[in-house]
C-alpha cells in the first residue's frame, strides 16, 4: 500500500488506473462466467470479491489519492464492484436452479417400493358389523342394553314365560353351570338383556342389545356352538306391530340397501304374543321374476329368513315390572353372524371363529 | 309333520286346482311353516296298467337264477288285446294273480325309460313292478300282487296304487299341536281357503258303560282321561290296506302290521296317539300310577330302563306295561298271533310327559304330541276309529265295553275388549272382524258391549291369554296387512361411557397392526396345563358346564390366551411369517355363592330376590389379550425386520393407556405363563390390570409358537374405569426449551422406571418431559453395570431460563437419582 498522499499531489497509483480496474473487473465477470457450479463460484467470489483481490485492493487505494481525484476513482471502483457483484448474484441464481434440479433428479427413487414394514390390523366383522347395527338404532334415539353371558336361568327362561317344562326350552339346547340345579346357564339367547332392562328401567324403552349366546350346536358350516344375536326391545304406550314392522323395515333397509322390506309369518316364541317370523326381500335377487328362481342366496323363494319378532308377551311384562295394561312392547332378534354371511356371501360360520387373520383383515375396511 | 295333499283332501273341499304349493304358502302365512314339498310319483309316466298273468314258465338260466316268461293280458293297453310277453325274475305270483305291469315307453322314478328288449332269449315287452320300482316303499322281495278284485287287466293302476300324490312337510311351532295330525292341518286349510271342514272326530261312538277293559287311575292330574275299547276275534296276519300303507309312507312312518299301522294312522289322522295291547298278554285291570323309585321296565325300543318316582306309569298286576304316553312296554305289545287287541287312548299331563321323555331321552311320536297338548276329548272317538278300522281290514268284533276313566277339563272363558286385536297390531280390525275370525278358529264367543267372552275349543290348549287371541285374530286377517309405521323413540343419550371406550380400545388395536379374532370360551385343564399354571393357580378355578360339548374343555374360561395362542398358532402354521391378535372377550370366575333361585313370574321380583339373582352369578370382567409371535415389522429394502419380543406386548398395553388418558404403572413380576425375568405386571393406580411381556419358552413350545412369542393379558373393566372422562384444556409454554443430555450408571438390578422416577422428582416443576434414550452395558461401565441416557427437557411457564436454572435442576434430578439408585453420572 501507498503511503498518504500528505502532500495532496495527485499521484498516479496504479492499481486505480481505468485500465488497470476495467481489466479486474473484466477478469471478474469473466471468471463468474465461467463458474459452472456453486463451489467454483464460491472459489470466484473470494477471488474478486475477497480482502485480496485486486478491486477490494484497489478500493482501498482510493484514500492515497488527492481529495479532488477520490471522487472519480471511487466512481470507478464501486461502478466496477456494483457490476461484479451483480453478475454474481446472478450466476449465483442461475446455479442453485441449476444445482436444485440436478440433486432433484440425483434424489429421485423407486416410490413404488414397498413401504409396509408393519401388517395393517383389522377389528373383526361382527365387532364392526354389531357396531353398525347398533348405529342405525342410536340414530333414532335408542340405546344400547347389554348384559353378561353367564346368566341366571330365571332372566334367561323364567322371566320370558319359558317355564321349566316349556317344549320350547329343548329347541333352545342349553350349556347348563355346574352343578345343574344352581340356575345358571350360558344365555341362550340376548333375550334375557330384555328382562334385565325392564327390570331395571322404567318405560319408555327402546334399546338395542348385540351380544354373544350360546347353544350345544355341533360345530359346522351354519351351526356353532356360540355366535351372535341382537336384540330389540320397546316398551312404550300405545306400541303396536306396526311399530315393530316399521323398525324392522328401516333396520333392513339400512343394513341391505332401498326397497329391503320385511314380511312377517306368524310363529311362535314364548315372550312374545303375537309372534313372527321376519323374512328380508332377498337382497340379491330382489325377488325379480326371471332373477329370483336361480337366486343362491334365497335358493329361489324371493325372500331370506332372518329372524322373531312379536309384541312382549304381557306375562313377560308383568315379570319384569312392567304394567302390561298401561305398556305394551315389541322385542326382535336376529343373527348376527347370519346377517353377516347374507350382506358378505360368507359360506362358511367357521370363519368367524378361526381367527384366520387373512379372513378378518379382508372385512378390516369395514366402516 | 308330512302331509300328503290327497289325505287333507278327505277333510277339506279344495277345489281340484289347487296344488300343494298354494295351500302350503296359504298354510304358511296362516303359521304353519313350509319346511320341504314332494311330489312322489311324478316321475312316473304310463302306460302303468293291472295284467293278468296268464302263462309263467320257469326258466332256469346258466348264470344259477331262473327266471319266468310269462303272458300278460293287459287289455287293450298295449294297443293290440294280446297277451304281452314278458321276462320276471321274482316268484311270489302265479297265473291268475293281478299284478302291475309297466310297458314300452313309460318312464320309472330315477329316469328308467322302459322299452321292449332282448333278454334271457325272449323279447320282453315290459317289467312286472315291485314297490320298489315305482317308488311306493322299500319292498323289492317280490312284485306287487294285486288283490284279485283290484281290477280288470289293462286299467290304469296310478288311482290304485296312490302312486301320485303332493306331500306337504310343515314345521310345526310347539303352541300348534294341533297341526301335529291331519286333523289339524286340513282344519286350517279349510280356514285358509275359507271352505267347509269335516272333522274326522266326528262319529258316532257308544256311551261310556264301564264294560271295556277295566282301568284304575291312582293319578288323575297325570291322567285325566283314559279310555279302553275292545277287539276280538282279529286276524293278526290281516294285510294292511295299501292306501294305508302308502298314507304312512308318505307320512314318514313305516308300514308294520295292520295292528301297529292303524294305530299310527290313527294318531296322525286325528292327532291322539294310541297304544295297542295284546289282550290275551294283559293280566288284570290296567293301573294308571307314578313309579316307585328304581322300579323297572323294558320299553319297545328294547331298552331296560330305570324309573323315577315322577314318571306315570301303564301298569297290571305283572307290573309296568308302559311309559304313559312316552312309550309302551315289551311284554303286552302287539304281536304276530294277537287276536285280542285293547285299545288304550288317554290324555296325559303334558308337563308329566315332557318331564319322563327328557329324563330318559325317548322322544316318541306320542309324547311329541302329549308334551304339546292334545284334544282331551279325542280319546272315546279315536278309540272308536282305530276299533272300526282293525275289524274293517283284520276282520273279528268290536266290543261293546268302552271304558271311560275321567273326562276332558273344561276350557277357560278369555275375556277381551273387541278392539283389543286392533290396538295390539296396529291393523284395522273391527268387532265384526274379531268375532268372527275367533270363532272360525272354533271359539265359542259372547259380545257383551265393548268386550266379549272367548271360550277356545278342546283342540287349542294353547289359547288362555287375552293376547293369545290377538294372535289367532291377526293371523287370519294377515300379518299382511300389518302396517309399517317407525315408532319415535324418546331421546336416547348415545353410547355409554364403556361403549365408547371399547370402540376406542379396538381400533387402538386394529391401528397398532393387531388383527381381532373370536374364540370359543371353553377351557380345560389341557389348556392349563400348556399354560403351565401351578395347581393352585386361581385361573384353575373355574365355571363348569354340567354339559359341554368335549370333556377335554368343561369350563367356561378364566383366561382368553388359550384361544388365542391357538389361532396364533394356526395362523403360523397356515404360513403366515408373523402374527400379531388381539381378542376382548368376558371370561368367567365363579362367584361361589349358592344358586340363583328360580322365582315365579307372576310379579316382578323384589329389589333384594334381584340383587340375590344377580349376586349369585359368577364375575365376568371384560378381558383384552394380545398376541405377537414371529415377524412383528418386516424386513425389506429399508433393512433387516424384527421379531416380536416382549416389550412389544408392553408396548401394546402402554399405548392403550395413552389413548385411554392413563398413565400405566409397569413393574418387574413373575408370573405364568410368561417368561420370569420377562414379565410385567401392569397396573393403574395400584389396581392390577394385568400381566404382559414374553411367554416362558415351555409355553410357546406347548403351543408350537416360535421362541421370545410375546403376549399380554388385562382386566378392560379396570382399564375403562381409570380412563379419562373429561380432559381439562392444556396449558403450555411459550418460551423456548433448555435440554439436558444425562447418562448414569447404575446396577444391573435398577430398574430405568426407579431411576427416571428418581429423576422426575429430583428436577422439579420446571421439567417438561424425561425420556429414556440409550442403554448401554459393557466394557465402560464395567460387569454388573448398565448405563442409561435421558433426554431431559425444562421449561418455565413464564420465561426463559438461564443456564444457571436448568443445570441447577439437572443437578437436582442427578442428585437425588443418585441418593436413591446409587447412579452415578458418566463423565
Amino acid at each position: 500500500m501507498s503511503g498518504p498522499n500528505s502532500d495532496y499531489d495527485p499521484v498516479e497509483v496504479t492499481p486505480l488506473k481505468p485500465e488497470e480496474v476495467e481489466a479486474a473487473r473484466d477478469a471478474a465477470l469473466a471468471a463468474i462466467g465461467a463458474a459452472t457450479d456453486l463451489e467454483g463460484l464460491k472459489r470466484v467470489r473470494i477471488e474478486h470479491t475477497g480482502d485480496r483481490s485486486p478491486l477490494a485492493l484497489a478500493n482501498r487505494e482510493i484514500g492515497a489519492l488527492p481529495p479532488q481525484a477520490r471522487k472519480e476513482a471511487g466512481q470507478r471502483i464501486g461502478q466496477a464492484r456494483g457490476a461484479v457483484n451483480k453478475a454474481l448474484a446472478e450466476r449465483q441464481a442461475v446455479l442453485e436452479v441449476e444445482h436444485e434440479e440436478r440433486m432433484l433428479v440425483e434424489e429421485t427413487v423407486d416410490v413404488t417400493l414397498p413401504t409396509d414394514r408393519v401388517a395393517a390390523g383389522a377389528r373383526h366383522p361382527i365387532t364392526t358389523g354389531s357396531e353398525r347395527i347398533a348405529d342405525v338404532f342410536l340414530a333414532m334415539g335408542w340405546e344400547v342394553a347389554e348384559g353378561p353371558v353367564i346368566e341366571a336361568e330365571w332372566l334367561n327362561f323364567d322371566a320370558l314365560n319359558l317355564g321349566a317344562d316349556h317344549p320350547a326350552r329343548t329347541m333352545q339346547d342349553t350349556f347348563w353351570t355346574e352343578p345343574q340345579d344352581q340356575g345358571i346357564v350360558l344365555r341362550t339367547h340376548t333375550s334375557p338383556v330384555q328382562a334385565r332392562t325392564m327390570l331395571t328401567r322404567t318405560p319408555p324403552i327402546y334399546v338395542v342389545c348385540p351380544g354373544r349366546v350360546f347353544r350345544t350346536d355341533e360345530y359346522d358350516a351354519t351351526h356353532s356352538p356360540m355366535f351372535h344375536q341382537v336384540e330389540g326391545l320397546v316398551v312404550d304406550e300405545g306400541i303396536t306391530m306396526a311399530h315393530l314392522k316399521g323398525t324392522l323395515d328401516h333396520f333392513a333397509e339400512s343394513m341391505f340397501g332401498e326397497g329391503i322390506t320385511t314380511r312377517f309369518r306368524p310363529s311362535y316364541f314364548p315372550f312374545t304374543e303375537p309372534s313372527a317370523e321376519v323374512d328380508l326381500v332377498c337382497f340379491v335377487c330382489r325377488g325379480a321374476a326371471g332373477v329370483v328362481e336361480s337366486c343362491r342366496t334365497c335358493r329361489g323363494e324371493g325372500w331370506i329368513e332372518w329372524g322373531g319378532c312379536g309384541m312382549v308377551n304381557p306375562r313377560v311384562l308383568r315379570a319384569c315390572g312392567v304394567d302390561p295394561e298401561r305398556f305394551t312392547g315389541f322385542a326382535f332378534g336376529m343373527g348376527i353372524d347370519r346377517t353377516l354371511m347374507f350382506r358378505h356371501a360368507i359360506e362358511d360360520l367357521r370363519g368367524f371363529f378361526e381367527g384366520d387373520v387373512r379372513f378378518t383383515t379382508a372385512f378390516g375396511t369395514e366402516i | 309333520m308330512r302331509a300328503p295333499l290327497s289325505w287333507i283332501r278327505d277333510y277339506v273341499d279344495l277345489p281340484a286346482e289347487v296344488n300343494a304349493e298354494e295351500l302350503a304358502h296359504e298354510l304358511t302365512a296362516l303359521g304353519l311353516k313350509l319346511e320341504a314339498l314332494e311330489k312322489p310319483g311324478e316321475d312316473i309316466t304310463g302306460p302303468l296298467v293291472v295284467g293278468r298273468v296268464l302263462t309263467m314258465e320257469p326258466e332256469p338260466q346258466k348264470n344259477g337264477k331262473t327266471i319266468n316268461w310269462c303272458t300278460v293280458d293287459v287289455g287293450d293297453a298295449n294297443g293290440t288285446g294280446e297277451p304281452q310277453g314278458i321276462v320276471c325274475g321274482a316268484h311270489n305270483f302265479a297265473p291268475g294273480d293281478l299284478v302291475v305291469v309297466v310297458l314300452p315307453g313309460a318312464v320309472l322314478p330315477g329316469g328308467f325309460e322302459i322299452s321292449a328288449r332282448k333278454t334271457y332269449g325272449h323279447l320282453s315287452a315290459g317289467m312286472i313292478c315291485s314297490s320298489r320300482e315305482l317308488g311306493l316303499g322299500d319292498d323289492h322281495e317280490g312284485i306287487i300282487v294285486l288283490p284279485a278284485d283290484a281290477g280288470k287287466p289293462g286299467d290304469d293302476v296310478f288311482e290304485l296304487l296312490h302312486l301320485r300324490d303332493e306331500v306337504i312337510e310343515f314345521e310345526i311351532n310347539p303352541d300348534r299341536a294341533y297341526a301335529l295330525s291331519l286333523r289339524g292341518i286340513a282344519r286350517e286349510a279349510a280356514l285358509a281357503r275359507s271352505v267347509p271342514f269335516t272333522d274326522p272326530a266326528a262319529r258316532p261312538v257308544p256311551e261310556a258303560n264301564g264294560d271295556g277293559y277295566p282301568v284304575v287311575v291312582d293319578d288323575a292330574d297325570g291322567c285325566p282321561v283314559f279310555v279302553t275299547r275292545t277287539v276280538t276275534g282279529f286276524d293278526p296276519a290281516a294285510p294292511t290296506p295299501s292306501w294305508m300303507s302308502r298314507r304312512l309312507f308318505l307320512a314318514g312312518m313305516r308300514p308294520i302290521s295292520l295292528g301297529v299301522d292303524v294305530t299310527n294312522y290313527v294318531m296322525l289322522e286325528l292327532g291322539q296317539p294310541i297304544h295297542g295291547y295284546d289282550g290275551d298278554k294283559l293280566a288284570g285291570p290296567i293301573r294308571v300310577r307314578r313309579a316307585t323309585e328304581g322300579e323297572r321296565l323294558r320299553t319297545l325300543d328294547g331298552v331296560d330302563r330305570t324309573l323315577s318316582s315322577e314318571d306315570l306309569l301303564i301298569t297290571d298286576d305283572s307290573g309296568p306295561i308302559g311309559l304313559a304316553g312316552v312309550m309302551g312296554g315289551e311284554t303286552t305289545e302287539l304281536s304276530g298271533t294277537t287276536t285280542h287287541v285293547v285299545i288304550e287312548a288317554a290324555h296325559f299331563d303334558p308337563v308329566s310327559i315332557f318331564r319322563t321323555q327328557k329324563r330318559h331321552k325317548l322322544p316318541s311320536e306320542a309324547s311329541k304330541r302329549f308334551e304339546r297338548g292334545v284334544d282331551p276329548k279325542l280319546p272315546a272317538y279315536a278309540s272308536q276309529r282305530v276299533a272300526e278300522l282293525l275289524t274293517t281290514y283284520g276282520g273279528g268284533t268290536v266290543e261293546p265295553g268302552a271304558t271311560q276313566v275321567g273326562t276332558a277339563p273344561s276350557r277357560p272363558q278369555i275375556r277381551i275388549a273387541t278392539d283389543l286385536p286392533a290396538r295390539v297390531t296396529g291393523m284395522e280390525i273391527d268387532a265384526a272382524t274379531t268375532v268372527a275370525n275367533l270363532q272360525a278358529v272354533g271359539c265359542r264367543v259372547e259380545v257383551d258391549g265393548a268386550e266379549l267372552t272367548a271360550v277356545p275349543p278342546s283342540w287349542r290348549p294353547d289359547l288362555n291369554d287375552p293376547f293369545d287371541l290377538v294372535e289367532e285374530v291377526a293371523r287370519i286377517v294377515g300379518y299382511d296387512q300389518v302396517p309399517s309405521i317407525l315408532p319415535t323413540a324418546t331421546s336416547g343419550r348415545g353410547l355409554s361411557r364403556e361403549q365408547r371406550l371399547r370402540r376406542r380400545v379396538g381400533r387402538t388395536l386394529a391401528g397398532a397392526g393387531c388383527v381381532e379374532v373370536l374364540s370359543f370360551p371353553f377351557v380345560g385343564d389341557a389348556a392349563f396345563d400348556a399354560l403351565g399354571l401351578p395347581a393352585e393357580d386361581v385361573l384353575r378355578h373355574t365355571v363348569r358346564l354340567a354339559n359341554p360339548l368335549s370333556s377335554e374343555d368343561p369350563s367356561y374360561t378364566t383366561t382368553l390366551l388359550p384361544g388365542l395362542l391357538r389361532a396364533a398358532g394356526r395362523n403360523l402354521g397356515r404360513g403366515a411369517p408373523g402374527v400379531a391378535l388381539f381378542e376382548t372377550g368376558t371370561v368367567a370366575f365363579p362367584a361361589d355363592r349358592g344358586p340363583a333361585p328360580i322365582y315365579g313370574v307372576e310379579r316382578r321380583p323384589t329389589v333384594d330376590e334381584l340383587a340375590t339373582l344377580l349376586e349369585a352369578l359368577p364375575e365376568q370382567p371384560l378381558h383384552l389379550a394380545v398376541v405377537l409371535a414371529g415377524e412383528r415389522e418386516r424386513s425389506g429394502w429399508w433393512g433387516a425386520g424384527r421379531e416380536a419380543g416382549w416389550s412389544d406386548a408392553i408396548g401394546v398395553v402402554r399405548r392403550l393407556g395413552d389413548e385411554l388418558g392413563v398413565e400405566v404403572t409397569v413393574d418387574a413380576a413373575a408370573r405364568m405363563p410368561w417368561h420370569p425375568g420377562r414379565c410385567a405386571r401392569v397396573s393403574l393406580g395400584g389396581d392390577e390390570l394385568g400381566h404382559a411381556g414374553e411367554l416362558h419358552p415351555r409355553v410357546c413350545q406347548a403351543f408350537g409358537l416360535p421362541p421370545r412369542t410375546a403376549v399380554a393379558e388385562i382386566d378392560l373393566d379396570v382399564l375403562m374405569r381409570h380412563a379419562r372422562d373429561v380432559v381439562p384444556g392444556p396449558q403450555f409454554s411459550t418460551y423456548p426449551v433448555a435440554k439436558e443430555d444425562v447418562a448414569l450408571v447404575v446396577a444391573t438390578s435398577v430398574t430405568a422406571a426407579a431411576v427416571e422416577a428418581a429423576l422426575r422428582e429430583g428436577a422439579g416443576e420446571l421439567l417438561e418431559s424425561i425420556r429414556l434414550f440409550d442403554v448401554y452395558t459393557g466394557d465402560q461401565v464395567g460387569a454388573g453395570h448398565k448405563s442409561l441416557a435421558f433426554a431431559l427437557r425444562f421449561r418455565a411457564p413464564d420465561r426463559t431460563l438461564t443456564e444457571q436454572e436448568t443445570a441447577a435442576a439437572r443437578d437436582a434430578a442427578v442428585a437425588l437419582a443418585a441418593e436413591r439408585t446409587g447412579a452415578v453420572q458418566r463423565a
